[in-house]
């Protein structure tokens, strides 16, 4: 197992294609996003402090109109605000521990760097390299009353501690018939692909948990949503999974709320507003998904004879689903029901994944609505390859390919 | 290849390292009274000699002092928790009980002894065998039969079953093996964190003892000295493999490495009881993690859909029935060293038996549970998603 911070955590080197006859090379930098220049991401204070959905923990005073008084936001990327967040837990839950491989050092990612010396050698521990009994270890210490928050190192480590997982955190409170049960435990895990991370370090699992009652599992896109989802996760009464796009612990910097607040699971945030297509995703593809509806209304040159221009000015509504299990069904299908159209996103492979759960429900709810077969982009039915990882992962191209085909079905 | 061939029938198939070592005594009733047994004061007794045997520690002391109340006690609850086990085994033999169903006839010198030297704070997690510590430990017999029936008064609302039963001082009931392990290594850190001089039981069958995760389990808890007691309940079988069949060391107590263990005869509940007294004193006093081995022996199949002989012969059982049961050989020692009267006893099992009958038939009378209950303890209260589907299309059900 590689288990490198610098290798990972690097962005990819884009290599030129030599060997290409084609006349116009694609741009340098690819067809995929910049997420520097993200409008979803938040530059500055006064956007940040209006995050839709924001909930201050500690209100300044009973009247909601002065919540954004005195209340200061510091530039950050992810794995800052991961690690806000955990500070934050820390110091409000004498009960709470961080434990997992490295995590002591800072995690490979960085995202607990110098907890241990705030906190404590005792509160921020490192463990064996032992997924299976690191799930377990929570479990146990969650259900004697702490606030367990393991870190599985790369998402693609979590099947050793699936069993865990699935039987026992999820199934506890029920099968107990709610005498005990593990929600104090959340489990954070680096996620999705990163270029070149390959068969063993760019999986995104969430679609193995999807039936998993009892578990949450919550996927962040940004430094602001990263930090009040995580601890929204850590206070659920429940189990979560906090699967962090590790694509973007760097590459995405927002200016971030350094005060305590939430983000609500099992909501989707709606990102842009629109009534010919719903467009739906989570993680890093969101910013796929952006390039891809600047790519429709905007088609660069060398692909403008392939995009109709009926198409331009279609209004697509992308939503970020943010919370995968229980997914946010109520807001999805009451877009569809005006789009007609949706099209789902992720970079799990296909078979079995989120995307198919989505198109099942939705072709039940809105199949009289319905003006075209529900769309999945996702990664291919195999493993993430190493050299060929930007072609598994679904970029701009096949995300506006897809929405062109669903809206001219 | 000839000659090879011929070499290997003169290797002898099991290489014993120390063919003249003493085995771990397993009878019931071996231990010898020391002085006159008083009836209110407690008095000395000593194990037999090979009670005990110990992997990097001494063993406990075999002089051991008991009170008649207690062994009293110890008789009733013994013949409570098997009553209890054989009407489990009639239920589910009428098939009111359904599902999965483990019985502990046999082993009951393990929780009743190991209960006599704990106390409610001190924390037990165990496996899917596990009905005498409900009612060992805060829980009552009619919520034990309840839960297995499937109704509301059982201990885990009649939504966990025979294999998921909790109280408020038995962490469960766990139906995946091996799987509660490592929780209780989680358990012992939470101890150890809150500096609080509880002890930690985690056990697990000889069948469990070769799960991955066990081995995960010891690492951390002697990396981090946890005040965790590993509990191999050994009875011989996991499911229907023979220990020698499954295990490459079959002396669970010497696998934790570093980890020092005893094994302990546990059949003598006096044994029992003294190696947990021990057990608990190790963890509290900061010395790390320690493994036990009881010894013992299930009578009946794994589970209900397992008779039981096919793996081993109906002798082997019947002779460490009747020549190694717990209960008899505790009743050897109250009838021989004067402490009560075998009419006394038959008078103390009756009463069990009729707590039993009378505790089956209130757990009968209680209802099932409603059928909201499909969708209650699966997320917290309130945080629930905002509708799951039910058992058909039109019925899904909005929290």
């Amino acid at each position: 197992m590689y288990r490198s911070l610098r290798a990972l955590s690097r962005t990819s080197r884009i290599s030129r294609r030599w060997s290409s006859t084609q006349a116009n090379p694609p741009p340098a930098g690819g067809h995929l996003p910049s997420i520097a220049t993200s409008a979803f991401l938040k530059p500055t204070r006064d956007v940040s402090l209006r995050t839709p959905g924001l909930r201050w923990v500690d209100p300044v005073d009973t009247d909601p109109a002065h919540d954004m008084v005195g209340r200061e936001t510091r530039k950050m990327n992810m794995y800052q605000a991961v690690r806000d967040a955990l500070s934050i837990a820390l110091s409000k839950d004498d009960t709470a521990v961080v434990f997992g491989e490295d995590v002591a050092f800072g995690g490979v990612f960085r995202c607990t760097m110098g907890l241990a010396e705030e906190f404590g050698r005792e509160r921020i521990f490192n463990t064996p390299l032992t997924e299976q009994g690191i799930a377990g270890f929570g479990i146990g210490l969650a259900s004697m009353g702490h606030t367990a928050i393991a870190e599985i190192q790369f998402a693609d480590y979590i099947f050793p501690a699936f069993d865990q997982i699935v039987n026992e955190a999820a199934k506890f409170r029920f099968r107990s018939g709610g005498n005990y049960n593990a929600g104090k435990l959340t489990i954070r895990c680096p996620s999705m692909a990163v270029g070149h991370g390959a068969l063993y370090h760019s999986q995104s699992p969430e679609g193995f948990f999807m039936g998993a009652a009892g578990v949450k599992i919550v996927i962040p896109r940004s430094p602001i949503q990263a930090k009040g989802l995580l601890l929204s996760a850590i206070r659920d009464p429940n189990p979560v999974i906090f699967m962090e796009p590790k694509i973007l612990y760097r590459s995405s910097v927002e200016q971030v709320p350094i005060d305590d607040y939430e983000l609500p699971l099992g909501k989707a945030e709606v990102l842009t507003r629109g009534n010919d297509l719903t467009l739906v995703s989570w993680g890093t593809p969101v910013y796929h998904c952006e390039t891809a509806l600047k790519m429709l209304s905007h088609p660069p040159q060398s692909i403008a004879e392939h995009v109709p221009a009926s198409l331009r000015s279609a209004k697509v509504e992308l939503i970020d689903l943010r919370t995968v299990l229980p997914w946010d069904v109520d807001t999805v299908i009451e877009s569809v029901k005006r789009t007609g159209r949706l099209v789902v996103v992720h970079e799990a492979s296909r078979t079995g994944g989120v995307g198919a759960e989505i198109g099942a429900e939705i072709q039940k709810q809105c199949f009289l609505k319905l003006n075209a077969p529900v769309k999945l982009v996702t990664g291919w039915d195999t493993p993430v390859p190493m050299v060929y990882e930007k072609f598994y992962v679904p970029d701009a191209i096949r995300i506006l390919d897809a929405m062109m085909e669903t809206m001219t079905y | 290849m000839a000659s090879l061939a011929r070499f290997r029938t003169a290797v002898p198939r099991r290489v014993s390292l120390q063919p003249f070592a003493r085995t771990i005594q397993t009878a019931a009733d071996s231990t010898q009274l020391q002085q006159d047994a008083s009836h209110s004061e407690p008095f000395s007794v000593k194990l037999h000699e090979d009670s005990f045997r110990g992997y990097r520690t001494d063993t406990p002391s075999l002089d051991v002092d008991v009170t008649k109340e207690d062994m009293l006690k110890w008789y009733r609850q013994m013949n409570l928790i098997r009553r209890m086990e054989q009407a489990a085994d009639a239920l589910y033999k009428q098939k009111l009980i359904r599902g999965f169903c483990h019985l502990a006839i046999g082993q009951e010198a393990v929780s009743v002894g190991m209960e006599s030297a704990t106390t409610f704070d001190d924390n037990i997690i165990s496996s899917y065998r596990t009905h005498p510590f409900v009612v060992l430990r805060g829980g009552t017999v009619k919520g034990l039969i309840g839960e297995l029936l499937g109704r509301v008064c059982g201990v885990s609302k009649g939504k966990g079953g025979s294999m998921h039963v909790f109280t408020e001082a038995f962490q469960g009931g766990h139906g995946i093996v091996g799987a509660q392990v490592p929780l209780g290594a989680g358990l012992a850190f939470s101890e150890q964190y809150l500096g609080r001089k509880n002890a930690t039981f985690a056990m697990y069958g000889d069948g469990a003892s070769n799960q991955g995760q066990v081995f995960e389990s010891f690492n951390m808890a002697k990396l981090w000295n946890l005040p965790c007691v590993f509990v191999c309940e050994n009875n011989k079988y996991g499911m229907g493999t023979s220990a020698e069949r499954s295990s490459m060391n079959t002396e669970y107590y010497k696998r934790g490495d570093l980890i020092p263990g005893i094994q302990v005869n546990g059949m003598d509940i006096i044994a029992v009881h003294q190696a947990t007294k021990w057990a608990k004193e190790w963890v509290t006093s900061d010395k790390g993690p320690l493994l036990v081995e009881f010894v013992t022996y299930r009578y009946g199949g794994h589970s209900m859909s397992d008779p039981g002989t096919t793996y081993r012969t109906r002798e082997e059982i019947q002779k460490i029935r009747s020549t190694q049961d717990p209960i008899r050989g505790l009743q050897r020692y109250i009838t021989e060293w004067g402490l009560a009267t075998e009419d006394d006893l038959k008078a103390i099992d009756k009463e069990a038996k009729a707590e039993v009958e009378a505790a089956v038939e209130e757990a009968k009378a209680s209802p099932f549970p409603d059928e909201k209950e499909l969708w209650t303890d699966i997320y917290a209260a309130g945080y629930e998603p905002p509708f799951m589907r039910g058992r058909e299309r039109e019925e899904v059900h909005h929290f």
